[in-house]
């Protein structure tokens, strides 16, 4: 009925509409589950259910919290509302400090306890994470 | 002072020539006369107008004039000379004047290089250049002015960002901007040349050297930022996905797409609509670059003030340039390929073709990777942020066929061609799975795509380095390009599955052992530098091997801005690079340290430098030839 060329084409067509829809759909799928949410610890006390996601969590470095041995460090998390603890091994950037703001990421133990992989760097003293930032103006 | 003001009136006589030059070339336009020689010559006087401010700038800086702001704000009296100078480009205002010294400089060389080029040609697309650069003109001097006063004059600056403070990071972005804004004049060139209908195989001849040399910058502008951030950020990594990192990715796959077809083009007069598409949006991400840097929306190293009035401008701007070039292309863009060539489906046209759909999908990747969370954060306000996984798990599968593809395809002659030996490759195939098997020492699902990832780099890698001794002169540049390629691959993969890293806290005296790994902290040492105080740790490492070695990582306390940094010892060998960085935990006596060994970490600078070097090569050849 259709010559050949048509039904090339036709084929053509369809393979790269199955391509790309494909593409597509992995795309969003590694999208959904690359997406690290943020959260601050008051927003942490309101869960209701402990999600095994990895998280960012934000605030700051409560005073005299923090505590450092040879194989970890542990301090709290504070958003002036709420405070987390969190347990961490790894690389500290330099302007992690008691009293200056943080953000760590990681994994949500309990409503209490996080366990962090990474503690990220900031490069400025002035500068604040913006989501921190908004997380303790909301106080 | 002097050269503030100097710098100041200069910027204004560069505006004003940019609108004689409007004046003088579009009254040109319709004469038949050749190009009007004032038009070259007020353009060379721009560029030297614009040149004039820089060095204004850079006298406030070396002489520390605080009565301009920007000097207040990133210099400081006891800062080196040679930071001086580097810090009138580590600010927002100094960079955008940077580009616009840049953007001067290349059209000027543009309009002095295209003598051969038809006159409606060279005319529009000065006409367009103007365009973008009377655009930087008044954003520069509406929103950044980098000449304004404060009063009363303050005795000191507050400092550079000490993380800045660096050989490389000093040549950084000058070496990137040249790449970017050599996007700029494909660009214009692209979108004259598709107005008066000129995209032909003599237009991708000409403006292949724009396109080279624009590519060439913005790899080894790639390369030093990567560098700068391994050894200065302490993460012993060279490249983290940062948003940051990615807007220059981007602009770097587009304009890679973009060389291989102008080649096509400037062979068989076919891929034009590629072509423009990939000119405009090669200089529309590079534009995008600087304002999701530029704006405050990523918040990172460059961000330099977080100014929604910028943001704004850029954005406008950019979206005009956006309708401004989409309209030329659909309004111009006859597609008069009705005598409908024939594209064999086994040529060098269908593989390139085939490779810009790969790229196309790793720049949507990234693209997606970089925009969505700020997408996300605009319409829901939710702050998320998206890992490496994203990339590496939509990337690497497809770079297996995509190197394979490299090795079989980039081979094949135009129009119609035949994969020749084909036993032979299919052995070659075998040899590198099984010789990614030895070196892995491991045959799962989960290494699967590892070693298949590792054959295919290894595959591309032999097919180069045969076809250096056997088609000597053939296809040189594309081949020392292609094996940096597959050399870059390899060494990234070596390095990520065989590096490894020890982390720890120690005070001073005390040692840490595992994994037959002695680290021994010996002891500190201070020491006043001339704007920081220096303290140096001194280490022992005992490797597996017994070898002890010493390494002195350091911490730098600088004066202004207070803020300390952390420079990392490195003992760079061709087999390994041995890392060691040291962070301090305020008032404690504990010391954070890291310890990696860093597999074939040296390959990876080298081979972005090979594949810089085809580039080049590329360029001479081309030349020559002429």
């Amino acid at each position: 009925m259709y010559g050949r060329k048509v039904k090339l084409r036709f084929f053509f067509i369809f393979t790269i509409l199955v391509i790309l829809s494909l593409t597509v759909f992995l795309v969003l799928k590694s999208l959904e589950e690359n997406v690290i949410y943020f959260q601050s610890p008051t927003e942490i006390k309101t869960l209701t259910e402990k999600k095994n996601d990895k998280i960012r969590i934000g605030g700051m470095v409560k005073k005299n919290s923090i505590n450092i041995n040879s194989k970890k460090i542990n301090f709290i998390i504070t958003d002036f509302d709420n405070e987390i603890n969190v347990t961490y091994s790894g690389v500290l950037p330099n302007l992690f400090a008691e009293g200056k703001g943080v953000v760590a990421e990681g994994y949500l133990k309990d409503k209490n306890y996080f366990l962090a992989t990474k503690i990220l760097a900031k490069h400025d003293e002035k500068y604040m994470p913006p989501e921190v930032a908004e997380a303790l103006k909301e106080k | 002072m002097l050269p503030n003001l100097i710098g100041f009136y200069s910027l204004f006589l560069g505006l004003g020539s940019a609108l004689l030059i409007l004046y003088f070339a579009i009254k040109n336009f319709n004469t038949i006369n050749n190009l009007d020689k004032r038009i070259i010559f007020i353009s060379f006087f721009q560029f030297l107008f614009v040149v004039i401010s820089f060095f204004g700038l850079i006298v406030s800086f070396v002489i520390s004039d605080f009565s301009n702001e920007i000097v207040f704000q990133n210099s400081h009296t006891t800062k080196p000379l040679f930071y001086k100078i580097s810090g009138t480009w580590g600010n927002h205002e100094g960079s955008l004047l940077l580009w616009l010294v840049v953007l001067t400089l290349f059209i000027f060389i543009f309009l002095v290089n295209s003598k051969f080029q038809p006159k409606k040609y060279r005319i529009l697309t000065l006409l367009f250049q103007q365009i973008i650069i009377i655009g930087f003109f008044i954003f520069l001097i509406k929103t950044s002015n980098p000449f304004a006063y404060i009063y009363p004059v303050p005795k000191e600056g507050l400092g550079l960002n000490p993380i800045l403070q660096d050989p490389a990071l000093a040549i950084h972005p000058p070496i990137l901007y040249l790449g970017y804004v050599g996007t700029s004049v494909i660009f214009s060139a692209a979108l004259a040349a598709t107005t008066l209908n000129y995209i032909s195989k003599e237009w991708a001849s000409h403006i292949k050297f724009w396109v080279l040399s624009a590519w060439i910058f913005l790899t080894i502008g790639i390369l030093l930022g990567s560098i700068w951030a391994y050894y200065e950020l302490g993460w012993g990594g060279f490249w983290f996905w940062d948003p940051v990192e990615n807007v220059s990715l981007m602009p770097w796959i587009a304009l890679t797409t973009l060389l291989h077809c102008i080649i096509v083009l400037e062979k068989k007069f076919i891929l034009t609509s590629w072509v423009i598409i990939l000119s405009i949006s090669t200089f529309t991400l590079s534009m995008c670059g600087t304002f999701l840097v530029r704006s405050g929306i990523l918040n990172s190293v460059h961000t330099f003030a977080n100014d929604p009035e910028r943001g704004m401008f850029i954005l406008i701007f950019l979206f005009s340039l956006i309708i401004l070039s989409i309209f030329i292309f659909f309004f111009f863009h006859k597609n008069d390929q009705k005598k409908s060539i024939k594209i064999f489906w086994l040529s060098k046209e269908t593989s390139i073709l085939i490779n810009n759909w790969f790229m196309m999908y790793f720049l949507s990747v990234v693209l997606i990777g970089t925009v969505y969370p700020i997408f996300l954060d605009v319409i829901s306000s939710q702050k998320i942020s998206i890992g490496p996984p994203f990339y590496h798990k939509l990337i690497i599968p497809f770079l297996i066929p995509f190197l394979l593809a490299m090795a079989i395809w980039s081979k094949l002659n135009w129009n119609k061609a035949k994969v020749k030996n084909q036993i032979s490759l299919s052995l070659l195939f075998v040899c590198t799975i099984l010789l990614s098997v030895f070196i892995l020492k491991k045959l799962d699902i989960e290494f699967l795509t590892y070693t298949l990832l590792l054959s295919s780099s290894f595959f591309l890698f032999f097919t180069s380095l045969k076809d250096f001794f056997t088609n000597k002169f053939i296809n040189l540049p594309q081949n020392i390009s292609h094996f940096g390629f597959s050399l870059l691959i390899l060494s990234i993969l070596l390095n990520s599955l065989f590096s490894s890293e020890i982390i720890t806290n120690l005070k001073v005296g005390e040692s840490h052992e595992i994994n037959k790994t002695k680290i021994f902290f010996e002891k500190i040492e201070k020491r006043k530098e001339q704007n920081y105080l220096s303290i140096v740790g001194y280490f022992n490492i005992t490797d597996p091997q017994k070898n002890v070695k010493n390494l002195e990582p350091e911490l730098r306390i600088y004066n202004q801005p207070n803020i300390i940094t952390s420079e990392a010892d490195i003992k760079t060998t061709l087999i390994s690079d041995t890392f060691i960085v040291m962070n301090s935990v305020k008032n404690k006596d504990y010391f954070n340290i890291r310890y990696q060994v860093k597999t074939f970490m040296v390959w990876i600078w080298i081979s972005v430098l090979i594949i810089s070097f085809g580039g080049i090569l590329s360029l001479i050849k081309k030349n020559y030839a002429k």
